[in-house]
C-alpha cells in the first residue's frame, strides 16, 4: 500500500518535471525572469539591513549623551564630572564629530576625535594588539582604523593620513599607529579615531572660547535594563542649565540616524516587493499560456476520470516546481552578487552579508509567486467542460 | 505578364526535382516531372498520401523552391527568382485557397479580401472598390464586417476565395479546398471555382484527393511517389 | 516594402487581454519605478535650485560645504556690510542679512520621530531678500521678541510649528505667529526667527552666513576677486544659485544612480516578460505567418509586425506606468539632505524630459523583448508554416 503511494508520487514528480521542461525555452526564460527577480529582491533586503547596521553594532551596556537642541551642538567638557556621579554610570568617554575629507569627498569615512583611554575600554569589540595600542595612546598625533578602512585604502602603521577639515579648518595630519579587527562581524571596522586632546589644543590656539566642548559623551552603564531610568536621571541632572542634554541607548542613537533616510529606506523596501509582483505577472503569464495549450489534455484526463482537482495540482505543481528551482538559484546568486556590492560600496556599509531570513524571505517569496501564478488558470482548468476542451485543437 | 499565344503553355515544367535533408538522409519528394498547362486550364492534382502533389503546387505557387529544373510561369522561371522578387512575384500573379481558409482571425471577411491588395500601390479607395467588387462574386458582400469565427466553413472558404481573386492574379492555386466542408457546401464551392474559370478564364492548379471534386477539373494529373503517373481527361470536360 | 496592416498588430495584442495585460502591468511597475525615481530626483533638484535668487550671494567661512559648518565673525561681516555694489532697498538701506543657522532636533507629528530642523535667524531684509516668500498666515516675527514663522512643510510636519502653538528650544518658548510659503524651495522646511534673538539663545557670537543682493549682478566676480584678495578676510562668496545647486547634488545624485540600477534590474523581468509573450504570440499565429508570406509579404515585415506588437505592448505598460508616476505629484515626501544634514520637504516633478525618458525606456524594453522573437518569426520558411497551421 505504502510502496505504491510513493511510486503514485514520483510518478507525478516525473510528470510535472517533464511537463515543465516540455517548453523548454519558455521555462528557461521565467527561470531567469525569476533568478534576477529574486536575487534583486535578496540584494535590496540586504542594502536596507546594511542601513540598520549601525543599530545592530550597539551595545546595551553604552548610552549616548547628546544636546536636547541638536546633534550639532555641543556640550562642556565639564559635564564629564558630574554625568559621572550620576547614579547608575559605570564609565563614561566622550568623542567629537570631526567630518573630514581625505584626499576627496568621495573617499567619506567617519572620523572621530576620542578620549583614547575611555574611549577603547567602552568599545572592547575594538580589537588592537598590545603594541599597537600603547604606540597609539603614546602619540598624540596618532590615530587607529579600522581593517576594513585600511584595506581600502591600503594603509598601514606607520602612514601618515591627512585630512582637510570642513568643520575645524585646515590641514589635519595624523600617524596611524594600530588597525583594529571586529570582535564580530557586525562589529564597525570602517572608522578613524584619533585624540580628542590634540583636536582641543589646537581649537583652543585658533578659536579660544571654542575649546572644552564635546560632541557627545558615551555612556557605560552596567544595568542595561535600567538604560531608561539612567538616562532620565542623567537628562535631569542638566535640566534648565544653559545646554540641556538628551540621552538614548546607542541603538536609539544610531536608529535615529536611520531614520533620517526613512523616506528612501521606505522606498527601497517598497521597490523590493514591487519586483515580486512584476514577476508573478510574468509568472502567471506563463502559467496562462500554458493551461491555454494543455487545454485539450486536461480534458483528455477528465474524461478518463481523473477528478479536477488532479488538474489543479498538474498546474500549481508545475508552477511551483518551476517556482522553487528559480528561487534557489536566485538565492545562490544573491551571495555572490551581495559580496560585490559590499566591497564595491566599501565603507558606506560597514557591515553588509545576506541574512538567514532574507533567505527565508526570498524562498517564500517563490513559493507565493509560484501559488499566486498557478491559482486562476488552475482554477479555469478545473472548471473545463470535457467536451469543449476535446474540441479545441491547440 | 507577357501576352500569350493559345498555344504557349502558362506553365512549363522541366526536369522539376525536389528532395530534402532530414538529419543525415536526402530524402527525394519530387523527380523529374515535366508539365504544361495552358492558360485557363483547370487541373487536378491528385494520388496518395505522400506522393508529392502539395510539394509540386507549392512550387507552382512560389513557396517554395526546387532542388533542380525549371518552372516557367508567363515566359518568368521562377525557380530562379530571388526570395523578395519570388514574394513580389507571387503577390501580382497567385491567388491561394487552403483546405482551413486560413483568414485571419482578427481581420473581418472585409479586410482579408483587402489584404493582397495592401501589396500594391492602389489608394484606399480603390481598395475598397475592389474588394467590395470581389465579395460580391462570391455573393458575401452582406457579410463584410464579419469575423471569420462569426461565419460557417463554407462562407469562410468563399471569403478566401474573394481574397484569392482580388488582385487578379493570372494562377489560382488551391490545395484541398473542399477538404473541409461537408458534401452540399462543397460542391457549392466548386462551382464558384468552375465559374471563375469558364467565366473568368482563371487557370486553376487544384490538389485534391476526392475524386468528386476532381471530376470538376478539365484533367487530372496523377502523382505517385513523386513522379507523374498518368493524365486522364475526365468524362465531364 | 509594404507593411502588414497596424489593425492586425493593435488587434491581436486586444483578442489575447489577458496576457496582453499581464505584460503590460509588468512594464508599467518597472516603468513606474523608473519615472519615479527621476521625478524623486527633479524635485529634488528643483527645489534646491529654485531656493537661491539670481543676483544673491551668500558667503560662508571658506571651506564650509555648508551653513551648519560655517562661522563668519561680526568684524567679517561688517566688512561686507561695507561692501560697494550691494544694492538698497525702497528706504535706502543694504539689501544685507546676517544669519545664524543652526539644526534643531524635532518631534514630527503622527510618528513622533525626531528629525533635524533648519533654524534660521533673520530679519525684515533677509524677507526682502527672499521675494519667493509669501506669508499665508499669520504675519512676521516682531524683532526683539521670541515670537517665530514656519515654513509651511514644518507647519504641517512637526509638533507644536503650526500657527499659533509653541516650540520650546534653546530653554525658551518660542511662539508662533506666522506660516510662509516659499513656493515649493527649501526655505519651505525651515524655522525663522529674530537674528540676535537666535544668536543669545544659542550662545553664539558668530554667524553662519551673510546673504546680500548685488546692484548689478554682472559685477560678481570682481567684487568676489577683491574680498579673496583681502587677508583679513575668511569668507568666499558663491552665487546663491550655484550654493543651493551644490546642496543637492548629493542626494539627487545618489537617488538617481540608486534608481536607475534598481530599473535596469527590474526591467529584466519585464523584458524576459515580454519575451515570453511574444514567443508564444508567434507559435499561436505561425499558420498566419504562413499565409502572410504565400501573400506576398516579405520577411522584414513579418518582422517588423512583430516588433511592432512588442513595442505597442511596452508603450501601453509605459503610459500606464507613466500615468502611475504622475499622481506621485500629489504626494509630499521629505528626507533628509546628507549635505545639510537637515530635513527637505520636496515633491516629485515630473517634466516633459523625464516623460520622454520614460516611455523611450519602455519602448526599449518592448523592442529588446520583442526582437527575438520577431526575428524567429521572419526566418520561418512558408511551407513550414502552412503545414504546422
Amino acid at each position: 500500500m505504502r510502496c505504491n503511494r510513493w511510486a503514485a508520487d514520483m510518478f507525478i514528480f516525473k510528470l510535472l518535471l517533464k511537463n515543465a521542461f516540455r517548453h523548454k525555452l519558455r521555462t528557461a526564460l521565467t527561470l531567469f525572469g525569476l533568478v534576477v527577480a529574486l536575487a534583486a529582491f535578496g540584494l535590496l533586503r540586504t542594502i536596507v539591513g546594511a542601513w540598520y547596521a549601525g543599530v545592530e553594532g550597539s551595545s546595551s551596556t553604552r548610552l549616548v549623551t547628546r544636546s536636547a537642541i541638536s546633534l550639532t551642538f555641543p556640550l562642556p567638557l565639564n559635564y564629564a564630572q558630574r554625568i559621572k556621579g550620576v547614579d547608575g554610570v559605570a564609565a563614561i568617554s566622550w568623542s567629537n564629530w570631526f567630518g573630514g575629507v581625505y584626499i576627496t569627498e568621495r573617499n567619506f569615512f567617519p572620523q572621530f576625535a576620542v578620549e583614547p583611554v575611555s574611549y577603547l575600554a567602552l568599545y572592547p569589540e575594538y580589537r588592537l594588539t598590545a603594541d599597537e595600542r600603547l604606540a597609539f595612546l603614546r602619540d598624540r598625533q596618532g590615530a587607529i582604523v579600522g581593517r576594513k578602512l585600511a584595506d581600502k585604502f591600503g594603509w598601514k602603521v606607520g602612514d601618515q593620513i591627512p585630512l582637510r577639515g570642513t568643520i575645524y579648518p585646515g590641514t589635519w595630519t595624523f600617524n596611524l599607529r594600530g588597525i583594529w579587527d571586529g570582535a564580530e562581524a557586525k562589529t564597525d571596522e570602517s572608522q578613524l579615531l584619533f585624540h580628542w586632546d590634540y583636536l582641543n589644543e589646537s581649537i583652543r590656539k585658533r578659536f579660544g572660547n571654542r575649546a572644552d566642548y564635546v560632541g557627545v559623551y558615551i555612556v557605560g552603564i552596567n544595568e542595561p535594563q535600567n538604560a531608561a531610568l539612567i538616562s532620565q536621571r542623567l537628562d535631569a541632572e542638566f535640566k534648565n542649565s544653559r545646554a540641556e542634554t538628551l540621552t538614548e541607548t546607542e541603538s536609539a542613537f544610531q536608529l535615529s540616524f536611520v531614520s533620517m533616510s526613512e523616506a528612501i529606506l521606505v522606498a527601497i523596501e517598497a521597490v523590493s516587493y514591487i519586483i515580486v509582483v512584476i514577476i508573478m505577472a510574468v509568472m502567471a503569464n506563463t502559467m496562462t499560456m500554458t493551461a491555454r495549450e494543455r487545454l485539450a489534455e486536461y480534458a483528455t484526463l477528465k474524461a478518463l476520470g481523473f477528478a479536477p482537482s488532479f488538474v489543479v495540482k498538474l498546474l500549481f505543481g508545475e508552477s511551483l516546481l518551476i517556482a522553487l528551482l528559480g528561487g534557489l538559484a536566485g538565492l545562490a546568486l544573491t551571495l555572490p552578487l551581495a559580496a560585490a556590492f559590499g566591497s564595491a560600496a566599501g565603507t558606506l556599509f560597514p557591515a553588509f552579508h545576506v541574512t538567514p531570513l532574507t533567505m527565508a524571505l526570498q524562498l517564500l517569496a517563490a513559493l507565493i509567486v509560484g501559488a499566486v501564478a498557478a491559482a486562476w488558470p488552475a482554477w479555469k482548468m478545473s472548471r473545463i467542460d470535457i467536451v469543449q476542451g476535446l474540441r479545441h485543437v491547440a | 505578364m507577357t501576352a500569350n499565344a493559345l498555344d504557349l503553355p502558362l506553365i512549363r515544367i522541366r526536369e522539376l526535382s525536389k528532395s530534402y535533408q532530414r538529419g543525415g538522409q536526402h530524402i527525394p519528394v519530387l523527380l523529374d516531372i515535366q508539365l504544361d498547362v495552358m492558360a485557363g486550364d483547370f487541373i487536378a492534382l491528385m494520388g496518395p498520401s505522400g506522393s508529392g502533389k502539395s510539394t509540386l503546387l507549392n512550387l507552382i505557387a512560389g513557396i517554395d523552391q526546387p532542388s533542380s529544373g525549371r518552372i516557367e510561369i508567363g515566359g518568368i522561371d521562377i525557380a530562379s527568382l530571388s526570395e523578395g522578387q519570388l514574394a513580389d512575384w507571387r503577390a501580382r500573379n497567385v491567388g491561394f485557397i487552403f483546405q482551413f481558409y486560413n483568414l485571419l482571425p482578427v481581420l473581418t471577411a472585409f479586410e482579408n479580401v483587402e489584404l493582397p491588395l495592401l501589396l500594391t500601390d492602389l489608394s484606399a479607395r480603390q481598395r475598397r472598390v475592389h474588394a467590395q467588387a470581389a465579395l460580391e462574386m462570391v455573393k458575401l458582400d452582406d457579410r463584410m464586417d464579419h469575423y471569420p469565427n462569426e461565419l460557417s466553413g463554407g462562407q469562410q472558404q468563399r471569403v478566401a476565395i474573394a481574397r484569392a481573386l482580388v488582385s487578379d492574379p493570372t494562377l489560382i492555386v488551391a490545395d484541398e479546398p473542399t477538404g473541409d466542408l461537408d458534401r452540399h457546401t462543397g460542391q457549392e464551392v466548386l462551382s464558384l471555382l468552375d465559374e471563375l474559370n469558364r467565366n473568368l478564364g482563371k487557370t486553376i492548379v487544384m490538389v485534391t484527393h476526392d475524386p468528386k471534386a476532381a471530376e470538376r477539373a478539365h484533367r487530372m494529373v496523377h502523382l505517385d511517389k513523386g513522379v507523374l503517373v498518368d493524365e486522364v481527361q475526365p468524362l465531364g470536360g | 516594402m509594404k507593411f502588414i496592416p497596424a489593425s492586425y498588430i493593435a488587434r491581436n495584442l486586444w483578442v489575447r487581454r489577458v496576457t496582453t495585460l499581464l505584460t503590460a502591468g509588468g512594464m508599467a511597475l518597472v516603468v513606474y519605478v523608473f519615472a519615479t525615481v527621476l521625478m524623486m530626483s527633479e524635485g529634488i533638484r528643483a527645489t534646491l535650485v529654485a531656493t537661491g535668487q539670481p543676483d544673491n550671494v551668500i558667503a560662508l567661512r571658506k571651506g564650509a560645504g555648508a551653513e551648519i559648518n560655517s562661522a563668519v565673525e561680526r568684524a567679517q561681516a561688517a566688512i561686507l556690510e561695507s561692501l560697494p555694489g550691494i544694492a538698497t532697498d525702497a528706504a535706502g538701506r543694504p539689501l544685507i542679512s546676517k544669519e545664524p543657522v543652526v539644526l534643531n532636533n524635532l518631534p514630527k507629528r503622527g510618528s513622533g520621530k525626531p528629525s533635524n530642523v533648519t533654524v534660521r535667524g533673520t530679519t525684515e531684509r533677509g524677507l526682502q531678500l527672499r521675494p519667493q516668500v509669501q506669508m499665508v498666515e499669520g504675519r512676521m516675527f516682531r524683532p526683539g521678541t521670541s515670537e517665530i514663522i514656519t515654513g509651511r512643510a514644518i507647519a504641517r510636519g512637526f509638533q507644536g510649528a503650526g500657527l499659533g502653538e509653541t516650540l520650546r528650544f534653546a530653554g525658551r518658548d518660542w511662539t508662533v505667529v506666522g506660516v510662509f510659503d516659499a513656493g515649493r524651495t527649501g526655505f519651505d522646511s525651515e524655522i525663522w526667527g529674530d537674528a540676535e534673538q537666535m544668536l543669545q539663545a544659542f550662545r553664539r557670537n558668530a554667524f553662519s552666513s551673510v546673504v546680500f543682493r548685488l546692484a548689478d549682478a554682472s559685477q560678481f566676480e570682481a567684487i568676489k576677486a577683491a574680498l579673496e584678495a583681502d587677508p583679513r578676510m575668511t569668507v568666499e562668496l558663491k552665487p546663491e544659485t550655484q550654493f543651493y545647486a551644490e546642496q543637492s547634488e548629493a542626494l539627487a545624485k545618489f537617488i538617481s544612480i540608486l534608481g536607475t540600477a534598481l530599473s535596469v534590474i527590474f526591467s529584466i523581468g519585464a523584458i524576459v516578460g515580454a519575451m515570453i509573450t511574444m514567443f508564444a504570440a508567434v507559435a499561436s499565429r505561425v499558420g498566419e505567418i504562413g499565409t502572410l508570406r504565400a501573400l506576398g509579404f516579405r520577411r522584414g515585415a513579418v518582422l517588423l509586425a512583430f516588433l511592432g506588437e512588442s513595442l505597442l505592448l511596452s508603450l501601453v505598460g509605459g503610459l500606464l506606468g507613466l500615468a502611475a508616476a504622475s499622481l506621485m505629484q500629489t504626494v509630499n515626501i521629505s528626507t533628509t539632505n546628507f549635505q545639510t544634514f537637515s530635513e527637505l520637504a520636496f515633491q516629485f516633478k515630473l517634466t516633459p524630459t523625464i516623460a520622454w525618458q520614460t516611455i523611450a525606456f519602455a519602448l526599449f524594453m518592448g523592442l529588446v523583448g520583442g526582437f527575438i522573437p520577431a526575428w524567429g518569426a521572419a526566418r520561418l520558411k512558408i511551407v513550414d508554416c502552412l503545414r504546422a497551421a
